[in-house]
C-alpha cells in the first residue's frame, strides 16, 4: 500500500458511505427531532417557565410580606403615637388636676388664714378694750384707796400738804 | 497535508507539539517503508534482507499500513490477528452492479485485501483491493492478483479494473447505525423519564447528564450564534452535536471505527449544513453575496468570492472534523507503532506515556470538535438569518448611541 494511494482513499469520500450517512443522518433527526428533542426540549421549557413563575411568585410573595411588614409597622408606630398623645393628655389632666386643687387649698388655706387672723385681731381688740377698761377701773379703785389712805388723817393730810409746799418753791 | 496544518493551526499551542511529533514519527515511517517489496532493510547491524514469508523470519510491522488501515473504512470489523489468523465480524456488502444488486457477507473474501480471493455472484467476480471493490480480472497478474496493475510515476499502484458501485455496510455504516440506535434508545429513555417523573423533580442518571449538554447547545450555541428564532435549528444541532461527540469517542475505543475522521461522513453533515444555512438566508444575506456594498466595478470580483465563499464554509467544517480525527488516530497509532518500529520494550514506556497524553487531548478533541461544528454551524446560520446588514446594525448602534445620550 503506498501513501499515495493511502491519501487518495483517506480524502475520496466513498459513495456507499455518503449514502447511508445520509440516510441515517435524516432518519436520526426526524426521530429524535420527533421523539426526543421535542419533549424533552418542551419538558426543559416547562421546567425552566416553572422555575420561572415560582421566583416570581416567591418574588410577590416577598414583596407582600414586606408590604404586610410596613404595614405593621405604620400601624405599630401609629398605636405608639396615640399610646404617648393618650399618656400625655392623662400626664397633663392630672397636672392640671394637681395644680388646681393646689390652687384651691391654697385660696382656702389663705382665706382661713385670713379670718383666723381678723379673728384675732378682733378678739385682740375686744382683749386690750376690756384690759383697757379693767385697767381704768382698776387704776381708779387704786386711786381712790391711795386718797383713801392717804388722807385718812389729820397728820397725813398735813404731811401731804407739806409734801406738796416742799416742791412748791416759794418764789 | 498542508491543508491540514492550515486548519490546526487555530490550535496552535497544543497541537505544534504534536505536530512536531507527528513529523518526526512520519519521517520515522518513510524510513521504514522499503519494505513494502518483501524486503526489510535492518538498520544499525547492517543492510541484511530477508523474506518476510520465510519461517522463522521476523516479520517487520509496517506501521503506516497499520495506522491507515485503522483509520480508513473496511468492509469487515477487524478485533484482532493479522492476515488469515485475523478475527473479525463479517459486515454485509451490498454492491450495485451493472445486473443489479449483489448481496453477500465480506468474510468470502477471507480478510484478503490484495485482490487476491474472487467472490462469484450472478456471474459477476469481485475482488476486494484495499478495501474497495473492484470487477475481477480473469487473470493473476505477476503478483497473485486478479488486477491489472500499473506502477504511475511516483510509484503508486494504479488499478485500470472497473471499480463496482460500493454500498456495503462497512465498519463505519455499522458504527453510525449503532450510535444511531444508542442516541435513539438514550433519548428516548430521557423523554420518557421526563414525562414519567414530571419536570417539577431534579433531572436524575442520564437525564441529569445529558440535560446541561442540550441546555448548553440550546442557550449557548443555538441562541447565542442565531439570536431570536433559533429554536427552529435546535433540533438539528442537537443532532449534529450528538452524533459527532458520540462517534468521536466511539473512535477513541481501540477497536471502534473511524466515522468522524472520514470524510465521506463530515461532507454529508456540512452538505446538510451548506443547504440549511442557504435554504433559510434571508434578503440580507442574499443581497449581501450579489450587491455587496463596495464599488460597482469590483462587483465582478467580490460576487464570484461571495459565492465561493457559500462553499468555503461548509467545506472548512467538512476538513477540519475530519482531519482533527484522524490525524488524532494517526499520532496515537504511530506513537504506538514506535515499539514496533525500534523493535525494543525499552521504547513501550515512553510510547504508552505519549499515547496515554494524546489520548486524553483526544477526548478534549471529541468533545472540542463536536462543539466546534455544532457552533460553527450556528453561527453560519446566525449570519445567513440576521435580520440587519452591517451598515444598518451601525445605523441602530448609532440610534442607541443617541437615545442614551439624551
Amino acid at each position: 500500500m503506498t501513501s499515495t494511494f493511502i491519501l487518495a482513499s483517506l480524502i475520496e469520500p466513498s459513495v456507499g458511505l455518503i449514502f447511508w450517512t445520509t440516510i441515517t443522518f435524516v432518519l436520526l433527526l426526524i426521530l429524535l427531532g420527533k421523539f426526543a428533542w421535542k419533549p424533552i426540549l418542551s419538558a426543559i421549557k416547562t421546567r425552566e417557565k416553572g422555575i420561572e413563575d415560582a421566583l416570581a411568585s416567591a418574588e410577590s410573595a416577598l414583596k407582600d410580606m414586606r408590604e404586610l411588614k410596613s404595614n405593621n409597622e405604620k400601624i405599630l408606630a401609629e398605636a405608639r403615637n396615640e399610646r404617648d398623645a393618650l399618656l400625655k393628655e392623662a400626664r397633663d389632666t392630672k397636672e392640671a388636676i394637681i395644680a388646681e386643687a393646689k390652687a384651691k387649698s391654697q385660696s382656702e388655706a389663705d382665706r382661713i388664714l385670713a379670718s383666723a387672723r381678723e379673728q384675732i385681731i378682733n378678739e385682740k381688740n375686744a382683749a386690750v378694750a376690756e384690759l383697757k377698761n379693767q385697767v381704768a377701773s382698776l387704776s381708779i379703785e387704786i386711786a381712790e384707796k391711795i386718797l383713801r389712805s392717804e388722807l385718812s388723817s389729820d397728820e397725813k393730810q398735813k404731811a401731804l400738804v407739806n409734801n406738796l409746799m416742799k416742791d412748791v418753791n416759794l418764789n | 497535508m498542508t491543508n491540514k496544518i492550515n486548519i490546526f493551526r487555530k490550535f496552535s499551542g497544543v497541537y505544534l507539539a504534536v505536530f512536531a511529533l507527528f513529523f518526526m514519527v512520519s519521517t520515522s515511517l518513510s524510513a521504514s517503508e522499503p519494505q513494502e517489496d518483501g524486503v526489510i532493510a535492518q538498520e544499525g547491524n547492517g543492510a541484511h534482507v530477508v523474506d518476510p514469508h520465510a519461517k522463522g523470519g521476523k516479520e517487520k510491522v509496517n506501521i503506516s499500513e497499520v495506522a491507515f488501515e485503522h483509520i480508513l473504512d473496511s468492509h469487515s470489523w477487524h478485533l484482532w490477528g493479522e492476515h488469515e489468523h485475523a478475527v473479525s465480524i463479517p459486515l454485509p456488502v451490498i454492491l450495485k452492479t451493472n445486473n443489479g444488486i449483489v448481496f453477500f457477507m465480506s468474510s468470502e473474501f477471507h480478510h484478503d485485501v490484495h485482490g487476491k480471493v474472487v467472490v462469484e455472484r450472478n456471474g459477476e467476480r469481485f475482488v476486494n483491493f484495499e478495501e474497495k471493490i473492484y470487477y475481477a480480472s480473469a487473470d493473476t497478474n505477476e503478483h497473485g492478483q486478479y488486477l491489472q496493475t500499473s506502477t504511475g510515476a511516483k510509484g503508486e499502484i494504479e488499478v485500470s479494473n472497473a471499480a463496482v458501485l460500493d454500498f456495503s455496510i462497512t465498519k463505519n455504516v455499522t458504527q453510525m447505525l449503532f450510535s444511531a440506535i444508542l442516541l435513539l434508545l438514550i433519548f428516548t429513555s430521557i423523554a420518557k423519564a421526563y414525562k414519567k417523573h414530571g419536570v417539577t423533580s431534579a433531572p436524575k442518571g442520564k437525564q441529569s447528564f445529558f440535560e446541561p449538554l442540550i441546555v448548553f447547545v440550546r442557550d449557548d450555541i443555538a441562541k447565542g450564534n442565531i439570536g431570536a428564532g433559533s429554536d427552529k435549528y435546535v433540533p438539528y444541532l442537537l443532532t449534529v452535536f450528538f452524533l459527532i461527540l458520540i462517534n468521536n469517542v466511539f473512535g477513541l475505543i481501540p477497536i471502534g471505527a473511524n466515522l468522524t475522521g472520514n470524510i465521506a461522513f463530515t461532507l454529508v453533515l456540512a452538505t446538510f449544513t451548506l443547504i440549511i444555512v442557504n435554504i433559510n438566508g434571508n434578503k440580507n444575506y442574499w443581497s449581501h453575496i450579489f450587491l455587496p456594498h463596495a464599488p460597482k466595478a469590483i462587483w465582478p470580483i467580490l460576487i464570484p468570492i461571495e459565492i465561493v465563499g457559500i462553499l468555503t464554509k461548509p467545506f472548512a467544517l467538512m476538513i477540519r472534523l475530519f482531519a482533527n480525527i484522524a490525524a488524532g488516530h494517526i499520532i496515537v497509532i504511530s506513537l504506538i507503532g514506535l515499539i514496533f518500529i525500534f523493535e525494543s520494550y525499552a521504547i513501550s514506556p515512553v510510547s504508552v506515556a505519549f499515547a496515554l497524553f494524546i489520548d486524553v487531548l483526544e477526548c478534549l478533541v471529541a468533545f472540542l470538535q463536536a462543539y466546534i461544528f455544532t457552533m460553527l454551524t450556528a453561527l453560519f446560520i446566525g449570519s445567513a438569518v440576521a435580520d440587519h446588514n452591517e451598515d444598518g446594525m451601525h445605523t441602530t448602534d448609532d440610534d442607541h448611541l443617541v437615545e442614551a445620550k439624551h
